[in-house]
C-alpha cells in the first residue's frame, strides 16, 4: 500500500467514524466502504480502521470473516452473485451457473484475470419468485436465461471497459 | 408485479399521515391495549405477541430506546418484505414511528440486508419525504415535544443476522453471533438500551390496527392467530408471488389460489419450517398449527425430496455462525448424513443416530437456527423414507 493510499484510505474512514462519533456502530460502515472502494479489506486496511476506531486489529478481521460481503481476498470490480438456495435452484439455476463460468472462462470463487468481475454464489436473495436471480454489485436481475447471461456481462465490460486500466490499488 | 391480492389487511387503503396523527393522539397505553387486544403476534416467523413486547419496552427504564426493524429477510423463500419495503416504505416507517411512540423511543434503526442494498435509494427518499411533511424529527406527526428519526444501517450477508440479539449484535459492529436470552432486547438491546425489534410486516399492521381497531383485525384469522399473514410463494405453481390469506387458511386452500394443487409437498417457513406432505394438506397455516413466516415453497410430483433436504442443510451449513457446537459441528454432520443417503451408501442406524442428532440439535443449540436447522431434514425424512431409500430406477 503506497503512502498517499494510506493517507488516503485513512480520510475515508475517518470522515466515515466521524458520523458515529467514533463508535463502533460506525465500524461496519466503514468497512463497507474499503470493500466498495479497493474490493477488498487488507491486513494494512484492518490496521487502519483498527487505529481510527481504537480497537485491536484482530476485533475488525473477526468482523470481516464473518460476513460475506465483506473479503480479505481482492474481488473483482464487479462481483456476480448467483443465487443457489432452493426455488432457484428449481427454477434451473445450475444452467446459468454453467453459462457464466462459460462466458467469464472462471469457475465459482475465481476472479477473471482483468480484475473485473468474480463469480459467487449466494444464499436466497428475496427473489424466489422469479429465478433463477442474479446481483451484479448492488443491482439485481431475474428470470436470468443462459442466452442473457452473456449480455449481462457485456453490459458491464463496455459501461467500465474502457476505464479497467485505470484501476488504482496494488495488485 | 409479484403482489397478488389487494384488499384485507396489509393492502387495505390507509393513509398514513392521517392514521398517524391520530394514533399520537390518543394515550400510549391505549394504543398498546389496542394492538395486544388485537392478538397481533410476531410477522417475521417466532410469534410473540407484539402488544406485549411494547408494553415490556415501553415500561423498561432507559435513558435511550429504540426501535429496530429486522428487515435482514434472509429465510429461504421469502420475499414479503422486499415487497413492502418497496411498495410500502412509508408504512413501515409510520409503524415505526407509532412503536416509539409507544415504547418512548427516540432513535429508529431499519437493519437492511446487504443483499436488498439497491432498495436503499427509495427508502432513503420516503424518509427525505416524511422528514419535509414532519412526520419524522421534532415534533413528530404533529406530537409536540415527540421527537424520532429512523436510519438506515446496511448488512453483509449473514442469514443469522436476521435473529434479533445477532441482529443487535451487528448494529453495534461486531461479529453477528446471537447472544445469551434473558436479558432480552427490551430491557437490554441496542447499545444496552431498551429496544423493540419487529419486522417489517409487523410494524405496518399494527399501524393498520390502531387505525381500524383491534376488533376490524379479530374478524380475520382464527382465535390464537389473529388478522391476516403475508405469504411468498414459490416453487412449482401456476402464480407464484405475495399473497395475503387470513390466518388458518389451509394449505389446500392455499394451493389452489396459487395453482399448485399437483404438489407432492409443500415447505413452509422456509429452510428453517416443515415440510408438509400431501396427506397433511388439510392442516392449516396458523401459529397453533403450521407456523410460518410466510415462506410457502412448492414442490412438484417430480421433485427429488432429497435433493431439496440436501439444498436447505448446504445453506444452514454455510449459515451456521459457528458459535455453539450443536449447530457447527450438527449442520455439518448432517448434510454429509445426507450425501450419504445420495450415496446410497448410509447404514439404517447411522440415519437413526442422524435423527437423533437433529432431535438434539432442536434442544441444545444456542439460537433459532441451530434449533430449526434439522426441521426439513426430520420432517422430509419422515415424509419421503420410501422415496430416499428407494433404489432409482434403471440403475
Amino acid at each position: 500500500m503506497l503512502a498517499s493510499e494510506k493517507d488516503q484510505l485513512r480520510h475515508e474512514v475517518t470522515t466515515i467514524a466521524k458520523r458515529y462519533e467514533f463508535h463502533r456502530s460506525g465500524l461496519m460502515p466503514a468497512l463497507q466502504h474499503v470493500q466498495r472502494a479497493y474490493h477488498h479489506i487488507s491486513p494494512e486496511a484492518m490496521q487502519e480502521v483498527a487505529d481510527i476506531f481504537q480497537i485491536h486489529p484482530a476485533e475488525v478481521h473477526g468482523v470481516v470473516s464473518f460476513y460475506s460481503f465483506l473479503s480479505t481476498g481482492r474481488k473483482g470490480r464487479f462481483i456476480i452473485r448467483l443465487c443457489q438456495t432452493i426455488s432457484c435452484e428449481m427454477a434451473d439455476k445450475k444452467a446459468v451457473a454453467v453459462q457464466l463460468e462459460n462466458d467469464l472462462g472462471i469457475k465459482f470463487g475465481e476472479t477473471t484475470p482483468d480484475g473485473m468481475f468474480t463469480l459467487e454464489y449466494t444464499n436466497c436473495l428475496g427473489m424466489c419468485d422469479q429465478g433463477p436471480a442474479m446481483l451484479v454489485n448492488d443491482e439485481v436481475y431475474t428470470k436470468v436465461t443462459p442466452e442473457a447471461v452473456a449480455d449481462i456481462i457485456e453490459t458491464y465490460v463496455k459501461k467500465f471497459g474502457a476505464h479497467v486500466t485505470h484501476e488504482g490499488g496494488e495488485k | 408485479m409479484t403482489r397478488r391480492k389487494t384488499d384485507l389487511v396489509l393492502f387495505s387503503e390507509l393513509t398514513v399521515e392521517k392514521a398517524l396523527k391520530r394514533a399520537l393522539g390518543r394515550e400510549r397505553a391505549e394504543l398498546i391495549g389496542e394492538i395486544r387486544d388485537s392478538g397481533l403476534k410476531g410477522r417475521g416467523g417466532a410469534g410473540f405477541p407484539t402488544g406485549t413486547k411494547w408494553n415490556l419496552a415501553g415500561a423498561a427504564q432507559g435513558e435511550r430506546k429504540f426501535v429496530v426493524c429486522n428487515a435482514d429477510e434472509g429465510e429461504p423463500g421469502t420475499f414479503k418484505d422486499r415487497v413492502l419495503l418497496t411498495e410500502y416504505a412509508e408504512h413501515l416507517f409510520g409503524g415505526m414511528v407509532l412503536a416509539a411512540y409507544c415504547i418512548g423511543a427516540g432513535e429508529g434503526i431499519v437493519y437492511l440486508r446487504g443483499e436488498y442494498e439497491y432498495l436503499m435509494r427509495g427508502l432513503k427518499e420516503t424518509l427525505a419525504s416524511m422528514r419535509e411533511r414532519h412526520l419524522l424529527g421534532k415534533d413528530c406527526a404533529g406530537k409536540k415535544g415527540f421527537e424520532f428519526d429512523i436510519h438506515i444501517h446496511l448488512g453483509a450477508g449473514a442469514y443469522v443476522c436476521g435473529e434479533e440479539t445477532a441482529l443487535i449484535e451487528s448494529l453495534e459492529g461486531h461479529r453477528g453471533e446471537p447472544r445469551n436470552r434473558p436479558p432480552f432486547p427490551v430491557t437490554t438491546g441496542y447499545l444496552g438500551c431498551p429496544t423493540a425489534v419487529n419486522n417489517v410486516e409487523t410494524f405496518i399492521t399494527a399501524l393498520h390496527i390502531v387505525e381500524k381497531g383491534a376488533a376490524w383485525f379479530k374478524k380475520f384469522g382464527t382465535s390464537k392467530s389473529t388478522g391476516t399473514k403475508l405469504f411468498s410463494v414459490s416453487g412449482d405453481c401456476a402464480r407464484p408471488g405475495v399473497y395475503e390469506f387470513p390466518m388458518g387458511i389451509t394449505v389446500a386452500n392455499l394451493l389452489k389460489e396459487v395453482g399448485g394443487e399437483e404438489a407432492k409437498a409443500v415447505q413452509v417457513g422456509g429452510a428453517s419450517g416443515r415440510c408438509v406432505a400431501r396427506h397433511e394438506f388439510g392442516s392449516t397455516i396458523a401459529f397453533e398449527d403450521v407456523s410460518t413466516g410466510g415462506s410457502i415453497i412448492v414442490f412438484g410430483p417430480t421433485r427429488n425430496m432429497l435433493q431439496v433436504a440436501k439444498n436447505f442443510m448446504e445453506f444452514f451449513a454455510e449459515e451456521s455462525c459457528g458459535q455453539c457446537t450443536p449447530c457447527r459441528y450438527g449442520t455439518e454432520t448432517l448434510l454429509e448424513g445426507i450425501k450419504l443417503l445420495e450415496q446410497k451408501k448410509c447404514p439404517m442406524k447411522y440415519l437413526r443416530e442422524l435423527v437423533s442428532l437433529g432431535e438434539t440439535m432442536q434442544i441444545a443449540s444456542k439460537c433459532g437456527l441451530g434449533q430449526s436447522a434439522p426441521n426439513a431434514f426430520i420432517s422430509i425424512l419422515q415424509n419421503f423414507k420410501h422415496e430416499i431409500l428407494a433404489h432409482p430406477q434403471g440403475e
